[in-house]
């Protein structure tokens, strides 16, 4: 048998709860750790090596740091995995790119500014060739323990592009639509079975929008239960901003 | 002895978000000690302005994963107070049960994952998994546990689904809870009464260091105070919770990304500690038995001991759970839905304790609801000036030893803090102008 993929598990601008599900997987964790060698993880471990087969990575691009260390980070792996929203699409953090950065500078640290430098917050695709995308914010479990299934047996994972929607009706939920509430499901990409409105909250879209979104439709149906048209690009913005910001130019 | 130190800790392991131990000694002169923050800025205010209060409590919380739960608890009850949302008492002892979950799972995940390899002497839990498959077994068994209530009362561990302003979107079943207290009572309390076991075997590897501080935490009368209760210091007595700047006076220093606090002193600590020193005679019998066996005594100024009020809050968290379970049991679950029609549009604050200390936010709305002004002040930021001055002391007292041990003691002392950085850094204090 072949010697096991050596993994090693990387965190940039986020807030770790991806690297926390990892950890959460207490059932399966020590089958997992059968399967890899995990040889770098910061925030469970104290080692640092080499050179590794994958490298999970959390977080988005914000920092100069930041685009060193990830094209390092590319340089030695042989996959590079996208972990959670803000590695995968920029997620919440690319919501500032919305605003002038100089503008969003000042006003958190006001004339220090100059202090702490920063970019607009950027996915890993904008800066590296990605080859897997595990999505949610945090990170699907259920997706990510098929993702690395895949990639010990040494096999290219598929990624889902149907809508939350096609899994919530699946499931035979009730439509949170019904329930006077408003939804993201019809333009975001599945893989999550649907668990928000499985109890009871509105898709958020945290998982990035499904392949060529029907975003007009999508406005519609948002102005139609009580949101304006402001408010509407808002909610789709929450994870989505640097696509969105992307699709308008 | 040592005369002359240049210590460098870039990206200090085993704890949450990023951060350098800087230390400098020039002919026995300590010129520098400092924990330094490098964690990215992210900018949270650009991401909160002109929000519904239908997604505070959702992008909060993603300041941090490990703290999800406490940030969205602590942004519910400003938005709460904010808008006039009364909660009915089902919705406080599910929110109470929720804030046990997470404790237990974040003090066990620290206790076990991230200080335990330092009493071992390893690099991380990992070589345990082959030296001491009990107790990382043990360890995993509790962590799930406790996830568990997360999932079952808030849909999901990390970023809680169902906990929403107001109430929440799906109530627990009974059926639910009545196993969730079966396993706390046959599986939790067993593996935790084994934890203090462990704890006491290593208790001997916990350096016998001291400094007086100030200690700051929520206490209430009726409870030990995790989800609300008046801001006390152990230096000046307590306020409500609408006083906390006057507690926290932060500002901004070079070497950190993340602001300090300071109250009484140059600095105060928070956390597990600071709870156990001004609450723990509210604590019920068995973590008190537990403090007891593990040599944790009132009014202790050890910052190592952190860890071992964490084993014992979480000892607590256990036997409260079972207790709010019986309540909620007893009175019947009702199928309640959120209340969510605002009866006012101005400022409220929310305070409440999460695991690695006391939370504040603070939210002003407009007349459609929308965020105008946002204040989030983090735990690990208020202990940052705590952590510099321990090392400004820790140091000239450890010059005895091997660079390599002294390394070894500051990264230690900085984990028993067990910091968020993530959190500390993504803090806001900003008015929105329009």
């Amino acid at each position: 048998m072949a010697a096991k993929p050596r993994v090693a598990i990387f965190d940039f601008t986020g807030c770790e709860g991806c690297e926390l599900n990892q950890l959460n997987f207490e059932n399966q964790l020590l089958d997992m750790l059968g399967h890899v060698d995990i040889v770098e993880w910061r925030e469970a471990m104290d080692d640092r090596p080499g050179e590794y087969d994958i490298a999970f990575v959390e977080g988005s691009l914000s920092t100069p740091d930041c685009i060193k260390r990830i094209n390092e980070i590319r340089r030695r792996a042989k996959v590079l995995v996208a972990v959670g929203a803000c590695a995968v699409q920029g997620g919440i953090n690319s919501m500032k790119n919305t605003r002038p950065i100089e503008e969003v500078r000042e006003e958190v640290y006001g004339k220090d500014k100059y202090l702490f430098p920063t970019l607009p917050a950027l996915p890993l695709s904008s800066v590296v060739k990605v080859d897997v995308n595990v999505r949610g914010c945090p990170m699907t479990q259920i997706e990510f323990l098929k993702v690395f299934t895949a990639l010990v047996m040494g096999k290219q994972p598929v990624e889902p592009t149907s809508a939350v929607c096609v899994e919530c009706k699946l499931k035979e939920n009730e439509c949170v639509y019904e329930r006077g509430m408003i939804c993201l499901g019809p333009v975001t990409r599945g893989g999550c079975d649907a668990q928000c409105p499985s109890v009871g909250q509105y898709c958020t879209g945290c998982r990035g929008l499904v392949p060529e979104p029907n975003l007009k439709a999508m406005e519609d149906i948002l102005v139609t239960h009580g949101l304006s048209v402001n408010e509407a690009w808002k909610r789709l913005h929450l994870y989505n901003s640097h696509e969105l910001e992307g699709l308008k130019s | 002895m040592t005369m002359n130190l240049d210590i460098n800790v870039e990206h200090l392991t085993r704890v949450e978000g990023h951060g350098n131990i800087v230390v400098n000694m020039r002919d026995g002169r300590l010129e520098k000690a400092q924990l330094e923050i490098v964690e990215a800025p992210r900018y949270f205010e650009a991401m909160l302005k002109g929000r519904s209060f239908h997604e505070a409590a959702i992008i909060t919380s993603r300041i941090c994963g490990i703290c999800s739960l406490g940030h969205q608890m602590t942004s519910m009850k400003a938005t709460e107070q904010a808008l006039g949302l009364t909660v009915s008492e089902q919705t406080v002892l599910l929110r109470k049960l929720l804030i046990h979950g997470a404790t237990i799972q974040s003090n066990v995940l620290h206790a076990y994952f991230l200080a335990a390899p330092d009493f071992l002497k390893v690099g991380s839990v990992f070589p345990l998994v082959a030296s001491h498959p009990e107790v990382v077994l043990r360890a995993l068994r509790m962590k799930r546990l406790a996830n568990d209530v997360g999932e079952i009362v808030g849909g999901r561990a990390v970023h809680p689904i169902t906990p929403v302003p107001g109430g929440f979107t799906r109530i627990p079943t009974a059926e639910e809870l009545g196993e969730l207290r079966r396993r706390l009572t046959e599986e939790l309390k067993p593996d935790l009464i084994a934890t203090v076991e462990t704890m006491q075997a290593l208790a001997g590897e916990i350096p016998d260091f001291t400094r007086e501080t100030e200690f700051i935490s929520l206490r209430s009368d009726d409870d030990y105070a995790l989800y609300d209760g008046d801001i006390c210091s152990s230096d000046t007595g307590c306020v409500p919770d609408s006083m906390y700047r006057e507690l926290t006076n932060e500002y901004i220093v070079p070497h950190s990304t993340s602001k300090h606090c300071r109250h009484n002193r140059s600095s105060y600590f928070v956390g597990a500690l600071a709870r156990w020193n001004n609450n723990h005679d509210r604590l019920c019998g068995l973590a008190r038995e537990a403090a007891a066996a593990m040599g944790l005594e009132p009014g202790c100024c050890n910052p190592y001991m952190n860890t071992i009020a964490q084993v014992v809050e979480a000892a607590h968290c256990a036997m409260d759970g079972i207790a709010i379970i019986d309540e909620l049991l007893e009175r019947g679950l009702q199928p309640e839905a959120p209340n969510q029609e605002p009866n006012r549009f101005g400022t409220g604050v929310g305070a409440t304790e999460v695991p690695r200390g006391i939370l504040y936010h603070e939210y002003t709305y407009d007349r459609q609801g929308r965020l105008t002004a946002a204040n989030c002040i983090i735990p690990t930021g208020q202990n940052l000036a705590n952590i510099d001055d321990d090392m400004k002391k820790l140091v000239p007292e450890i010059l005895g030893q091997t660079q390599e041990e002294i390394v070894g003691n500051l990264e230690m002392l900085v984990r028993a803090y067990d910091p968020c950085i993530s959190c500390s850094v993504h803090m806001l204090d900003v008015d929105f102008i329009e």
